[in-house]
């Protein structure tokens, strides 16, 4: 089993997000369950989002309190809620941010980052700091866990993005897989 | 007048949260007529039949209504004149649909509603919780709980074969649990439409009753009082109390059915987990069911003779299958997700705590309340509760009950 946690603010698509991955893997043969945390939606409020995956079945609809990969999609939600509580040794982090490795706070159990400057393209393409599918091709980069090509045919699938929309979002899709930086962070290993 | 639009080629599967596994499974039973009004966490489920709807999917009237009440009252007009009706809600949504509610059983009115659960109002609360479909326990209507979100599906679809029984005739709640099946998002299979017409098959409706402008006919007129009136309306609530009783049976024909004809088997009164050798059980309804069996399993690897009871079938209580499932083991913990007021104790514990009032055995029962507004109900929790149940099978029986989420940070 794996175990992803997606934070954000209202009106990135965090939710939206790990809709998207689920469908992807699901394609993919996995079995997925995602579930948004609970609380009211207002826009700029840190959300955060659960997802699990498995080749075998899932039964438990929990929370996510021990994630493997944390996939951040707002550069400063970090500053309101603790963004690595609770992530395992070996950890991943999927960051967006226009800042450096060096320039980050990371604690030492995790071993890969992904840092993309998510807001960056965002506003290129969506003239708005909606980061949600440009995340997701950094975190298809990062962690190599689900193909560039089942996030696109997921994106076509999910009602109301078409047209337009449809293909801002693909594009968001590739530059976010290709404009992504991942680090290994060897040195943490033997500490 | 534009046509409808061409309803899209339908998928075997879909990815989607539990609401819309419920729309889809009013889709595929195709309903004469809907009628809801949004309430959270109901409210993607009626986005979802709108859509369906203006997709062409959904041939049903939709009805517009300004509020729950007249939702329900808009459907029981319809249901009397034999259509096949369905509606959903949630807590305050429950609440402001109660009267047409109490209504609906007494005449004998086969609805099927999905009760999104949710617990009540005040502290202000949003969230899942069961304590709106506990609070309704014992007014005549049926109430099925699902585990999973294929189950919702699956359990709809059912609803309307269970509650259209002529041995039955009795309004249905589909109850799927606020927040963890309403937005948990899980591929769902879909069973063909012809599989499931049927399965179905044609509604048994009793037309001699059913309203029609060319017989005018007085429904529901005043009955009671003495003599001959209130003897008129015992043999009323005689009758509904049968065919709650029968409802025992027809639930289980139906989920064998279900069964037998679409591969997926679904416990339809009681399910029992891995109760071969165990010394002790928990007792679950709803989808914390899915943790628990992971701490079921969990303390079986660590070589503990843990099982676990589900509840499908919560109204009318399925007493017989519980007696033979709690009398195969030496204590009980029952884990409920609202609370009883009156008993200090959670409600299913009480009819845990009857059933075993049926049986010769003594046996120790623990009441465990968890998510309560939201709250997560973990394998963690669930490890504590059935640690807590072996001691009470070894003596140590709390008096009170034991608050699962009290102390999560």
């Amino acid at each position: 089993m794996y175990e992803i946690r997606l934070h954000g603010r209202g009106g990135q698509g965090a939710v939206m997000a790990a809709n998207l991955l689920a469908r992807a893997l699901v394609e993919e043969g996995q079995h997925v369950v995602a579930i948004p945390s609970f609380g009211f939606e207002r826009r700029g409020a840190p959300v955060a989002a659960f997802l699990r995956f498995d080749a075998q079945p899932i039964r438990r609809m929990t929370n996510i309190y021990e994630p493997d990969c944390v996939v951040c999609i707002d550069p400063t939600v970090g500053r309101a809620v603790n963004i690595f509580d609770g992530l395992r040794e070996h950890g991943t982090l999927v960051q967006a941010s226009r800042r450096t490795l060096g320039e980050l706070q990371i604690p030492d159990r995790v071993a890969t980052v992904g840092l993309c400057d998510a807001v960056g393209i965002a506003l290129q393409i969506f003239r708005r700091p909606i980061t949600n599918t440009i995340m997701l091709g950094a975190f298809a980069r990062t962690t190599g866990l689900v193909p560039l090509e089942a996030l696109r045919s997921a994106l076509g699938e999910e009602g109301g993005l078409r047209d337009a929309a449809l293909d801002q979002n693909l594009e968001a899709l590739r530059r976010g897989y290709e404009e992504t930086a991942v680090h290994r962070l060897e040195r943490r290993a033997a500490a | 007048m534009s046509a409808l639009p061409q309803a899209k080629a339908r998928p075997h599967h879909v990815v989607c949260d539990g609401n819309e596994a419920a729309a889809w499974g009013v889709v595929l039973s195709r309903p004469d007529m809907v009628a809801v009004y949004p309430i959270t966490p109901q409210t993607s489920l009626v986005e979802a039949l709108a859509q369906f709807a203006a997709d062409g999917m959904l041939d049903a009237d939709m009805v517009e209504a300004e509020g729950e009440h007249s939702v329900l009252s808009v459907l029981q007009g319809a249901c009397l004149a034999g259509a096949r009706t369905y509606t959903a809600t949630s807590g305050p949504g429950l609440a402001f649909m109660f009267e047409p509610y109490l209504r609906a059983p007494g005449l004998r009115l086969p609805m099927v509603m999905s009760l999104v659960t949710r617990d009540t109002l005040s502290p202000q609360c949003v969230w899942g919780g069961h304590q709106d479909a506990m609070s309704v326990r014992e007014v005549g209507w049926l109430q099925l709980y699902c585990e999973s979100v294929q189950e919702i599906l699956d359990t709809v679809i059912m609803a309307f074969k269970i509650a259209e029984h002529r041995d039955v005739m009795l309004p249905i709640n589909v109850c799927h649990d606020g927040n963890y099946l309403s937005f948990g998002v899980c591929r769902v299979d879909l069973p063909e439409q012809a599989g499931v017409d049927a399965f179905l098959g044609k509604p048994d409706t009793n037309w001699h009753v059913a309203l029609d402008p060319d017989r005018p006919m007085g429904v529901d007129p005043l009955t009671g009082g003495g003599g001959p009136g209130g003897a008129l309306f015992t043999r009323y609530r005689k009758g509904h109390c049968r065919g709650m009783q029968n409802a025992l049976r027809v639930i289980d024909e139906v989920h064998a059915e279900f069964g037998a004809r679409f591969g997926r088997r679904h416990a339809g009164l009681i399910e029992e987990y891995r109760l071969e050798g165990a010394e002790y059980a928990i007792v679950t309804i709803g989808s914390m069911t899915g943790a628990a069996k992971d701490a079921v399993d969990e303390a079986r690897a660590r070589g503990e003779r843990a099982g676990l009871i589900k509840v499908k079938t919560y109204r009318p209580f399925p007493v017989q299958a519980m007696a033979q499932a709690i009398t195969k083991v030496g204590a009980v913990g029952v884990v409920d997700r609202s609370v009883s007021f009156g008993w200090n104790a959670g409600p299913l514990y009480q009819d845990v705590l009857g059933t075993l009032a049926t049986v010769p055995a003594r046996i120790p029962a623990v009441s465990f309340i968890g998510g309560l507004a939201g709250a997560d109900l973990t394998p963690a929790h669930f490890s504590r509760a059935l640690e807590t149940t072996a001691q009470a099978r070894a003596g140590a029986l709390p008096l009170a009950p034991v608050w699962l989420n009290e102390n999560d940070r």
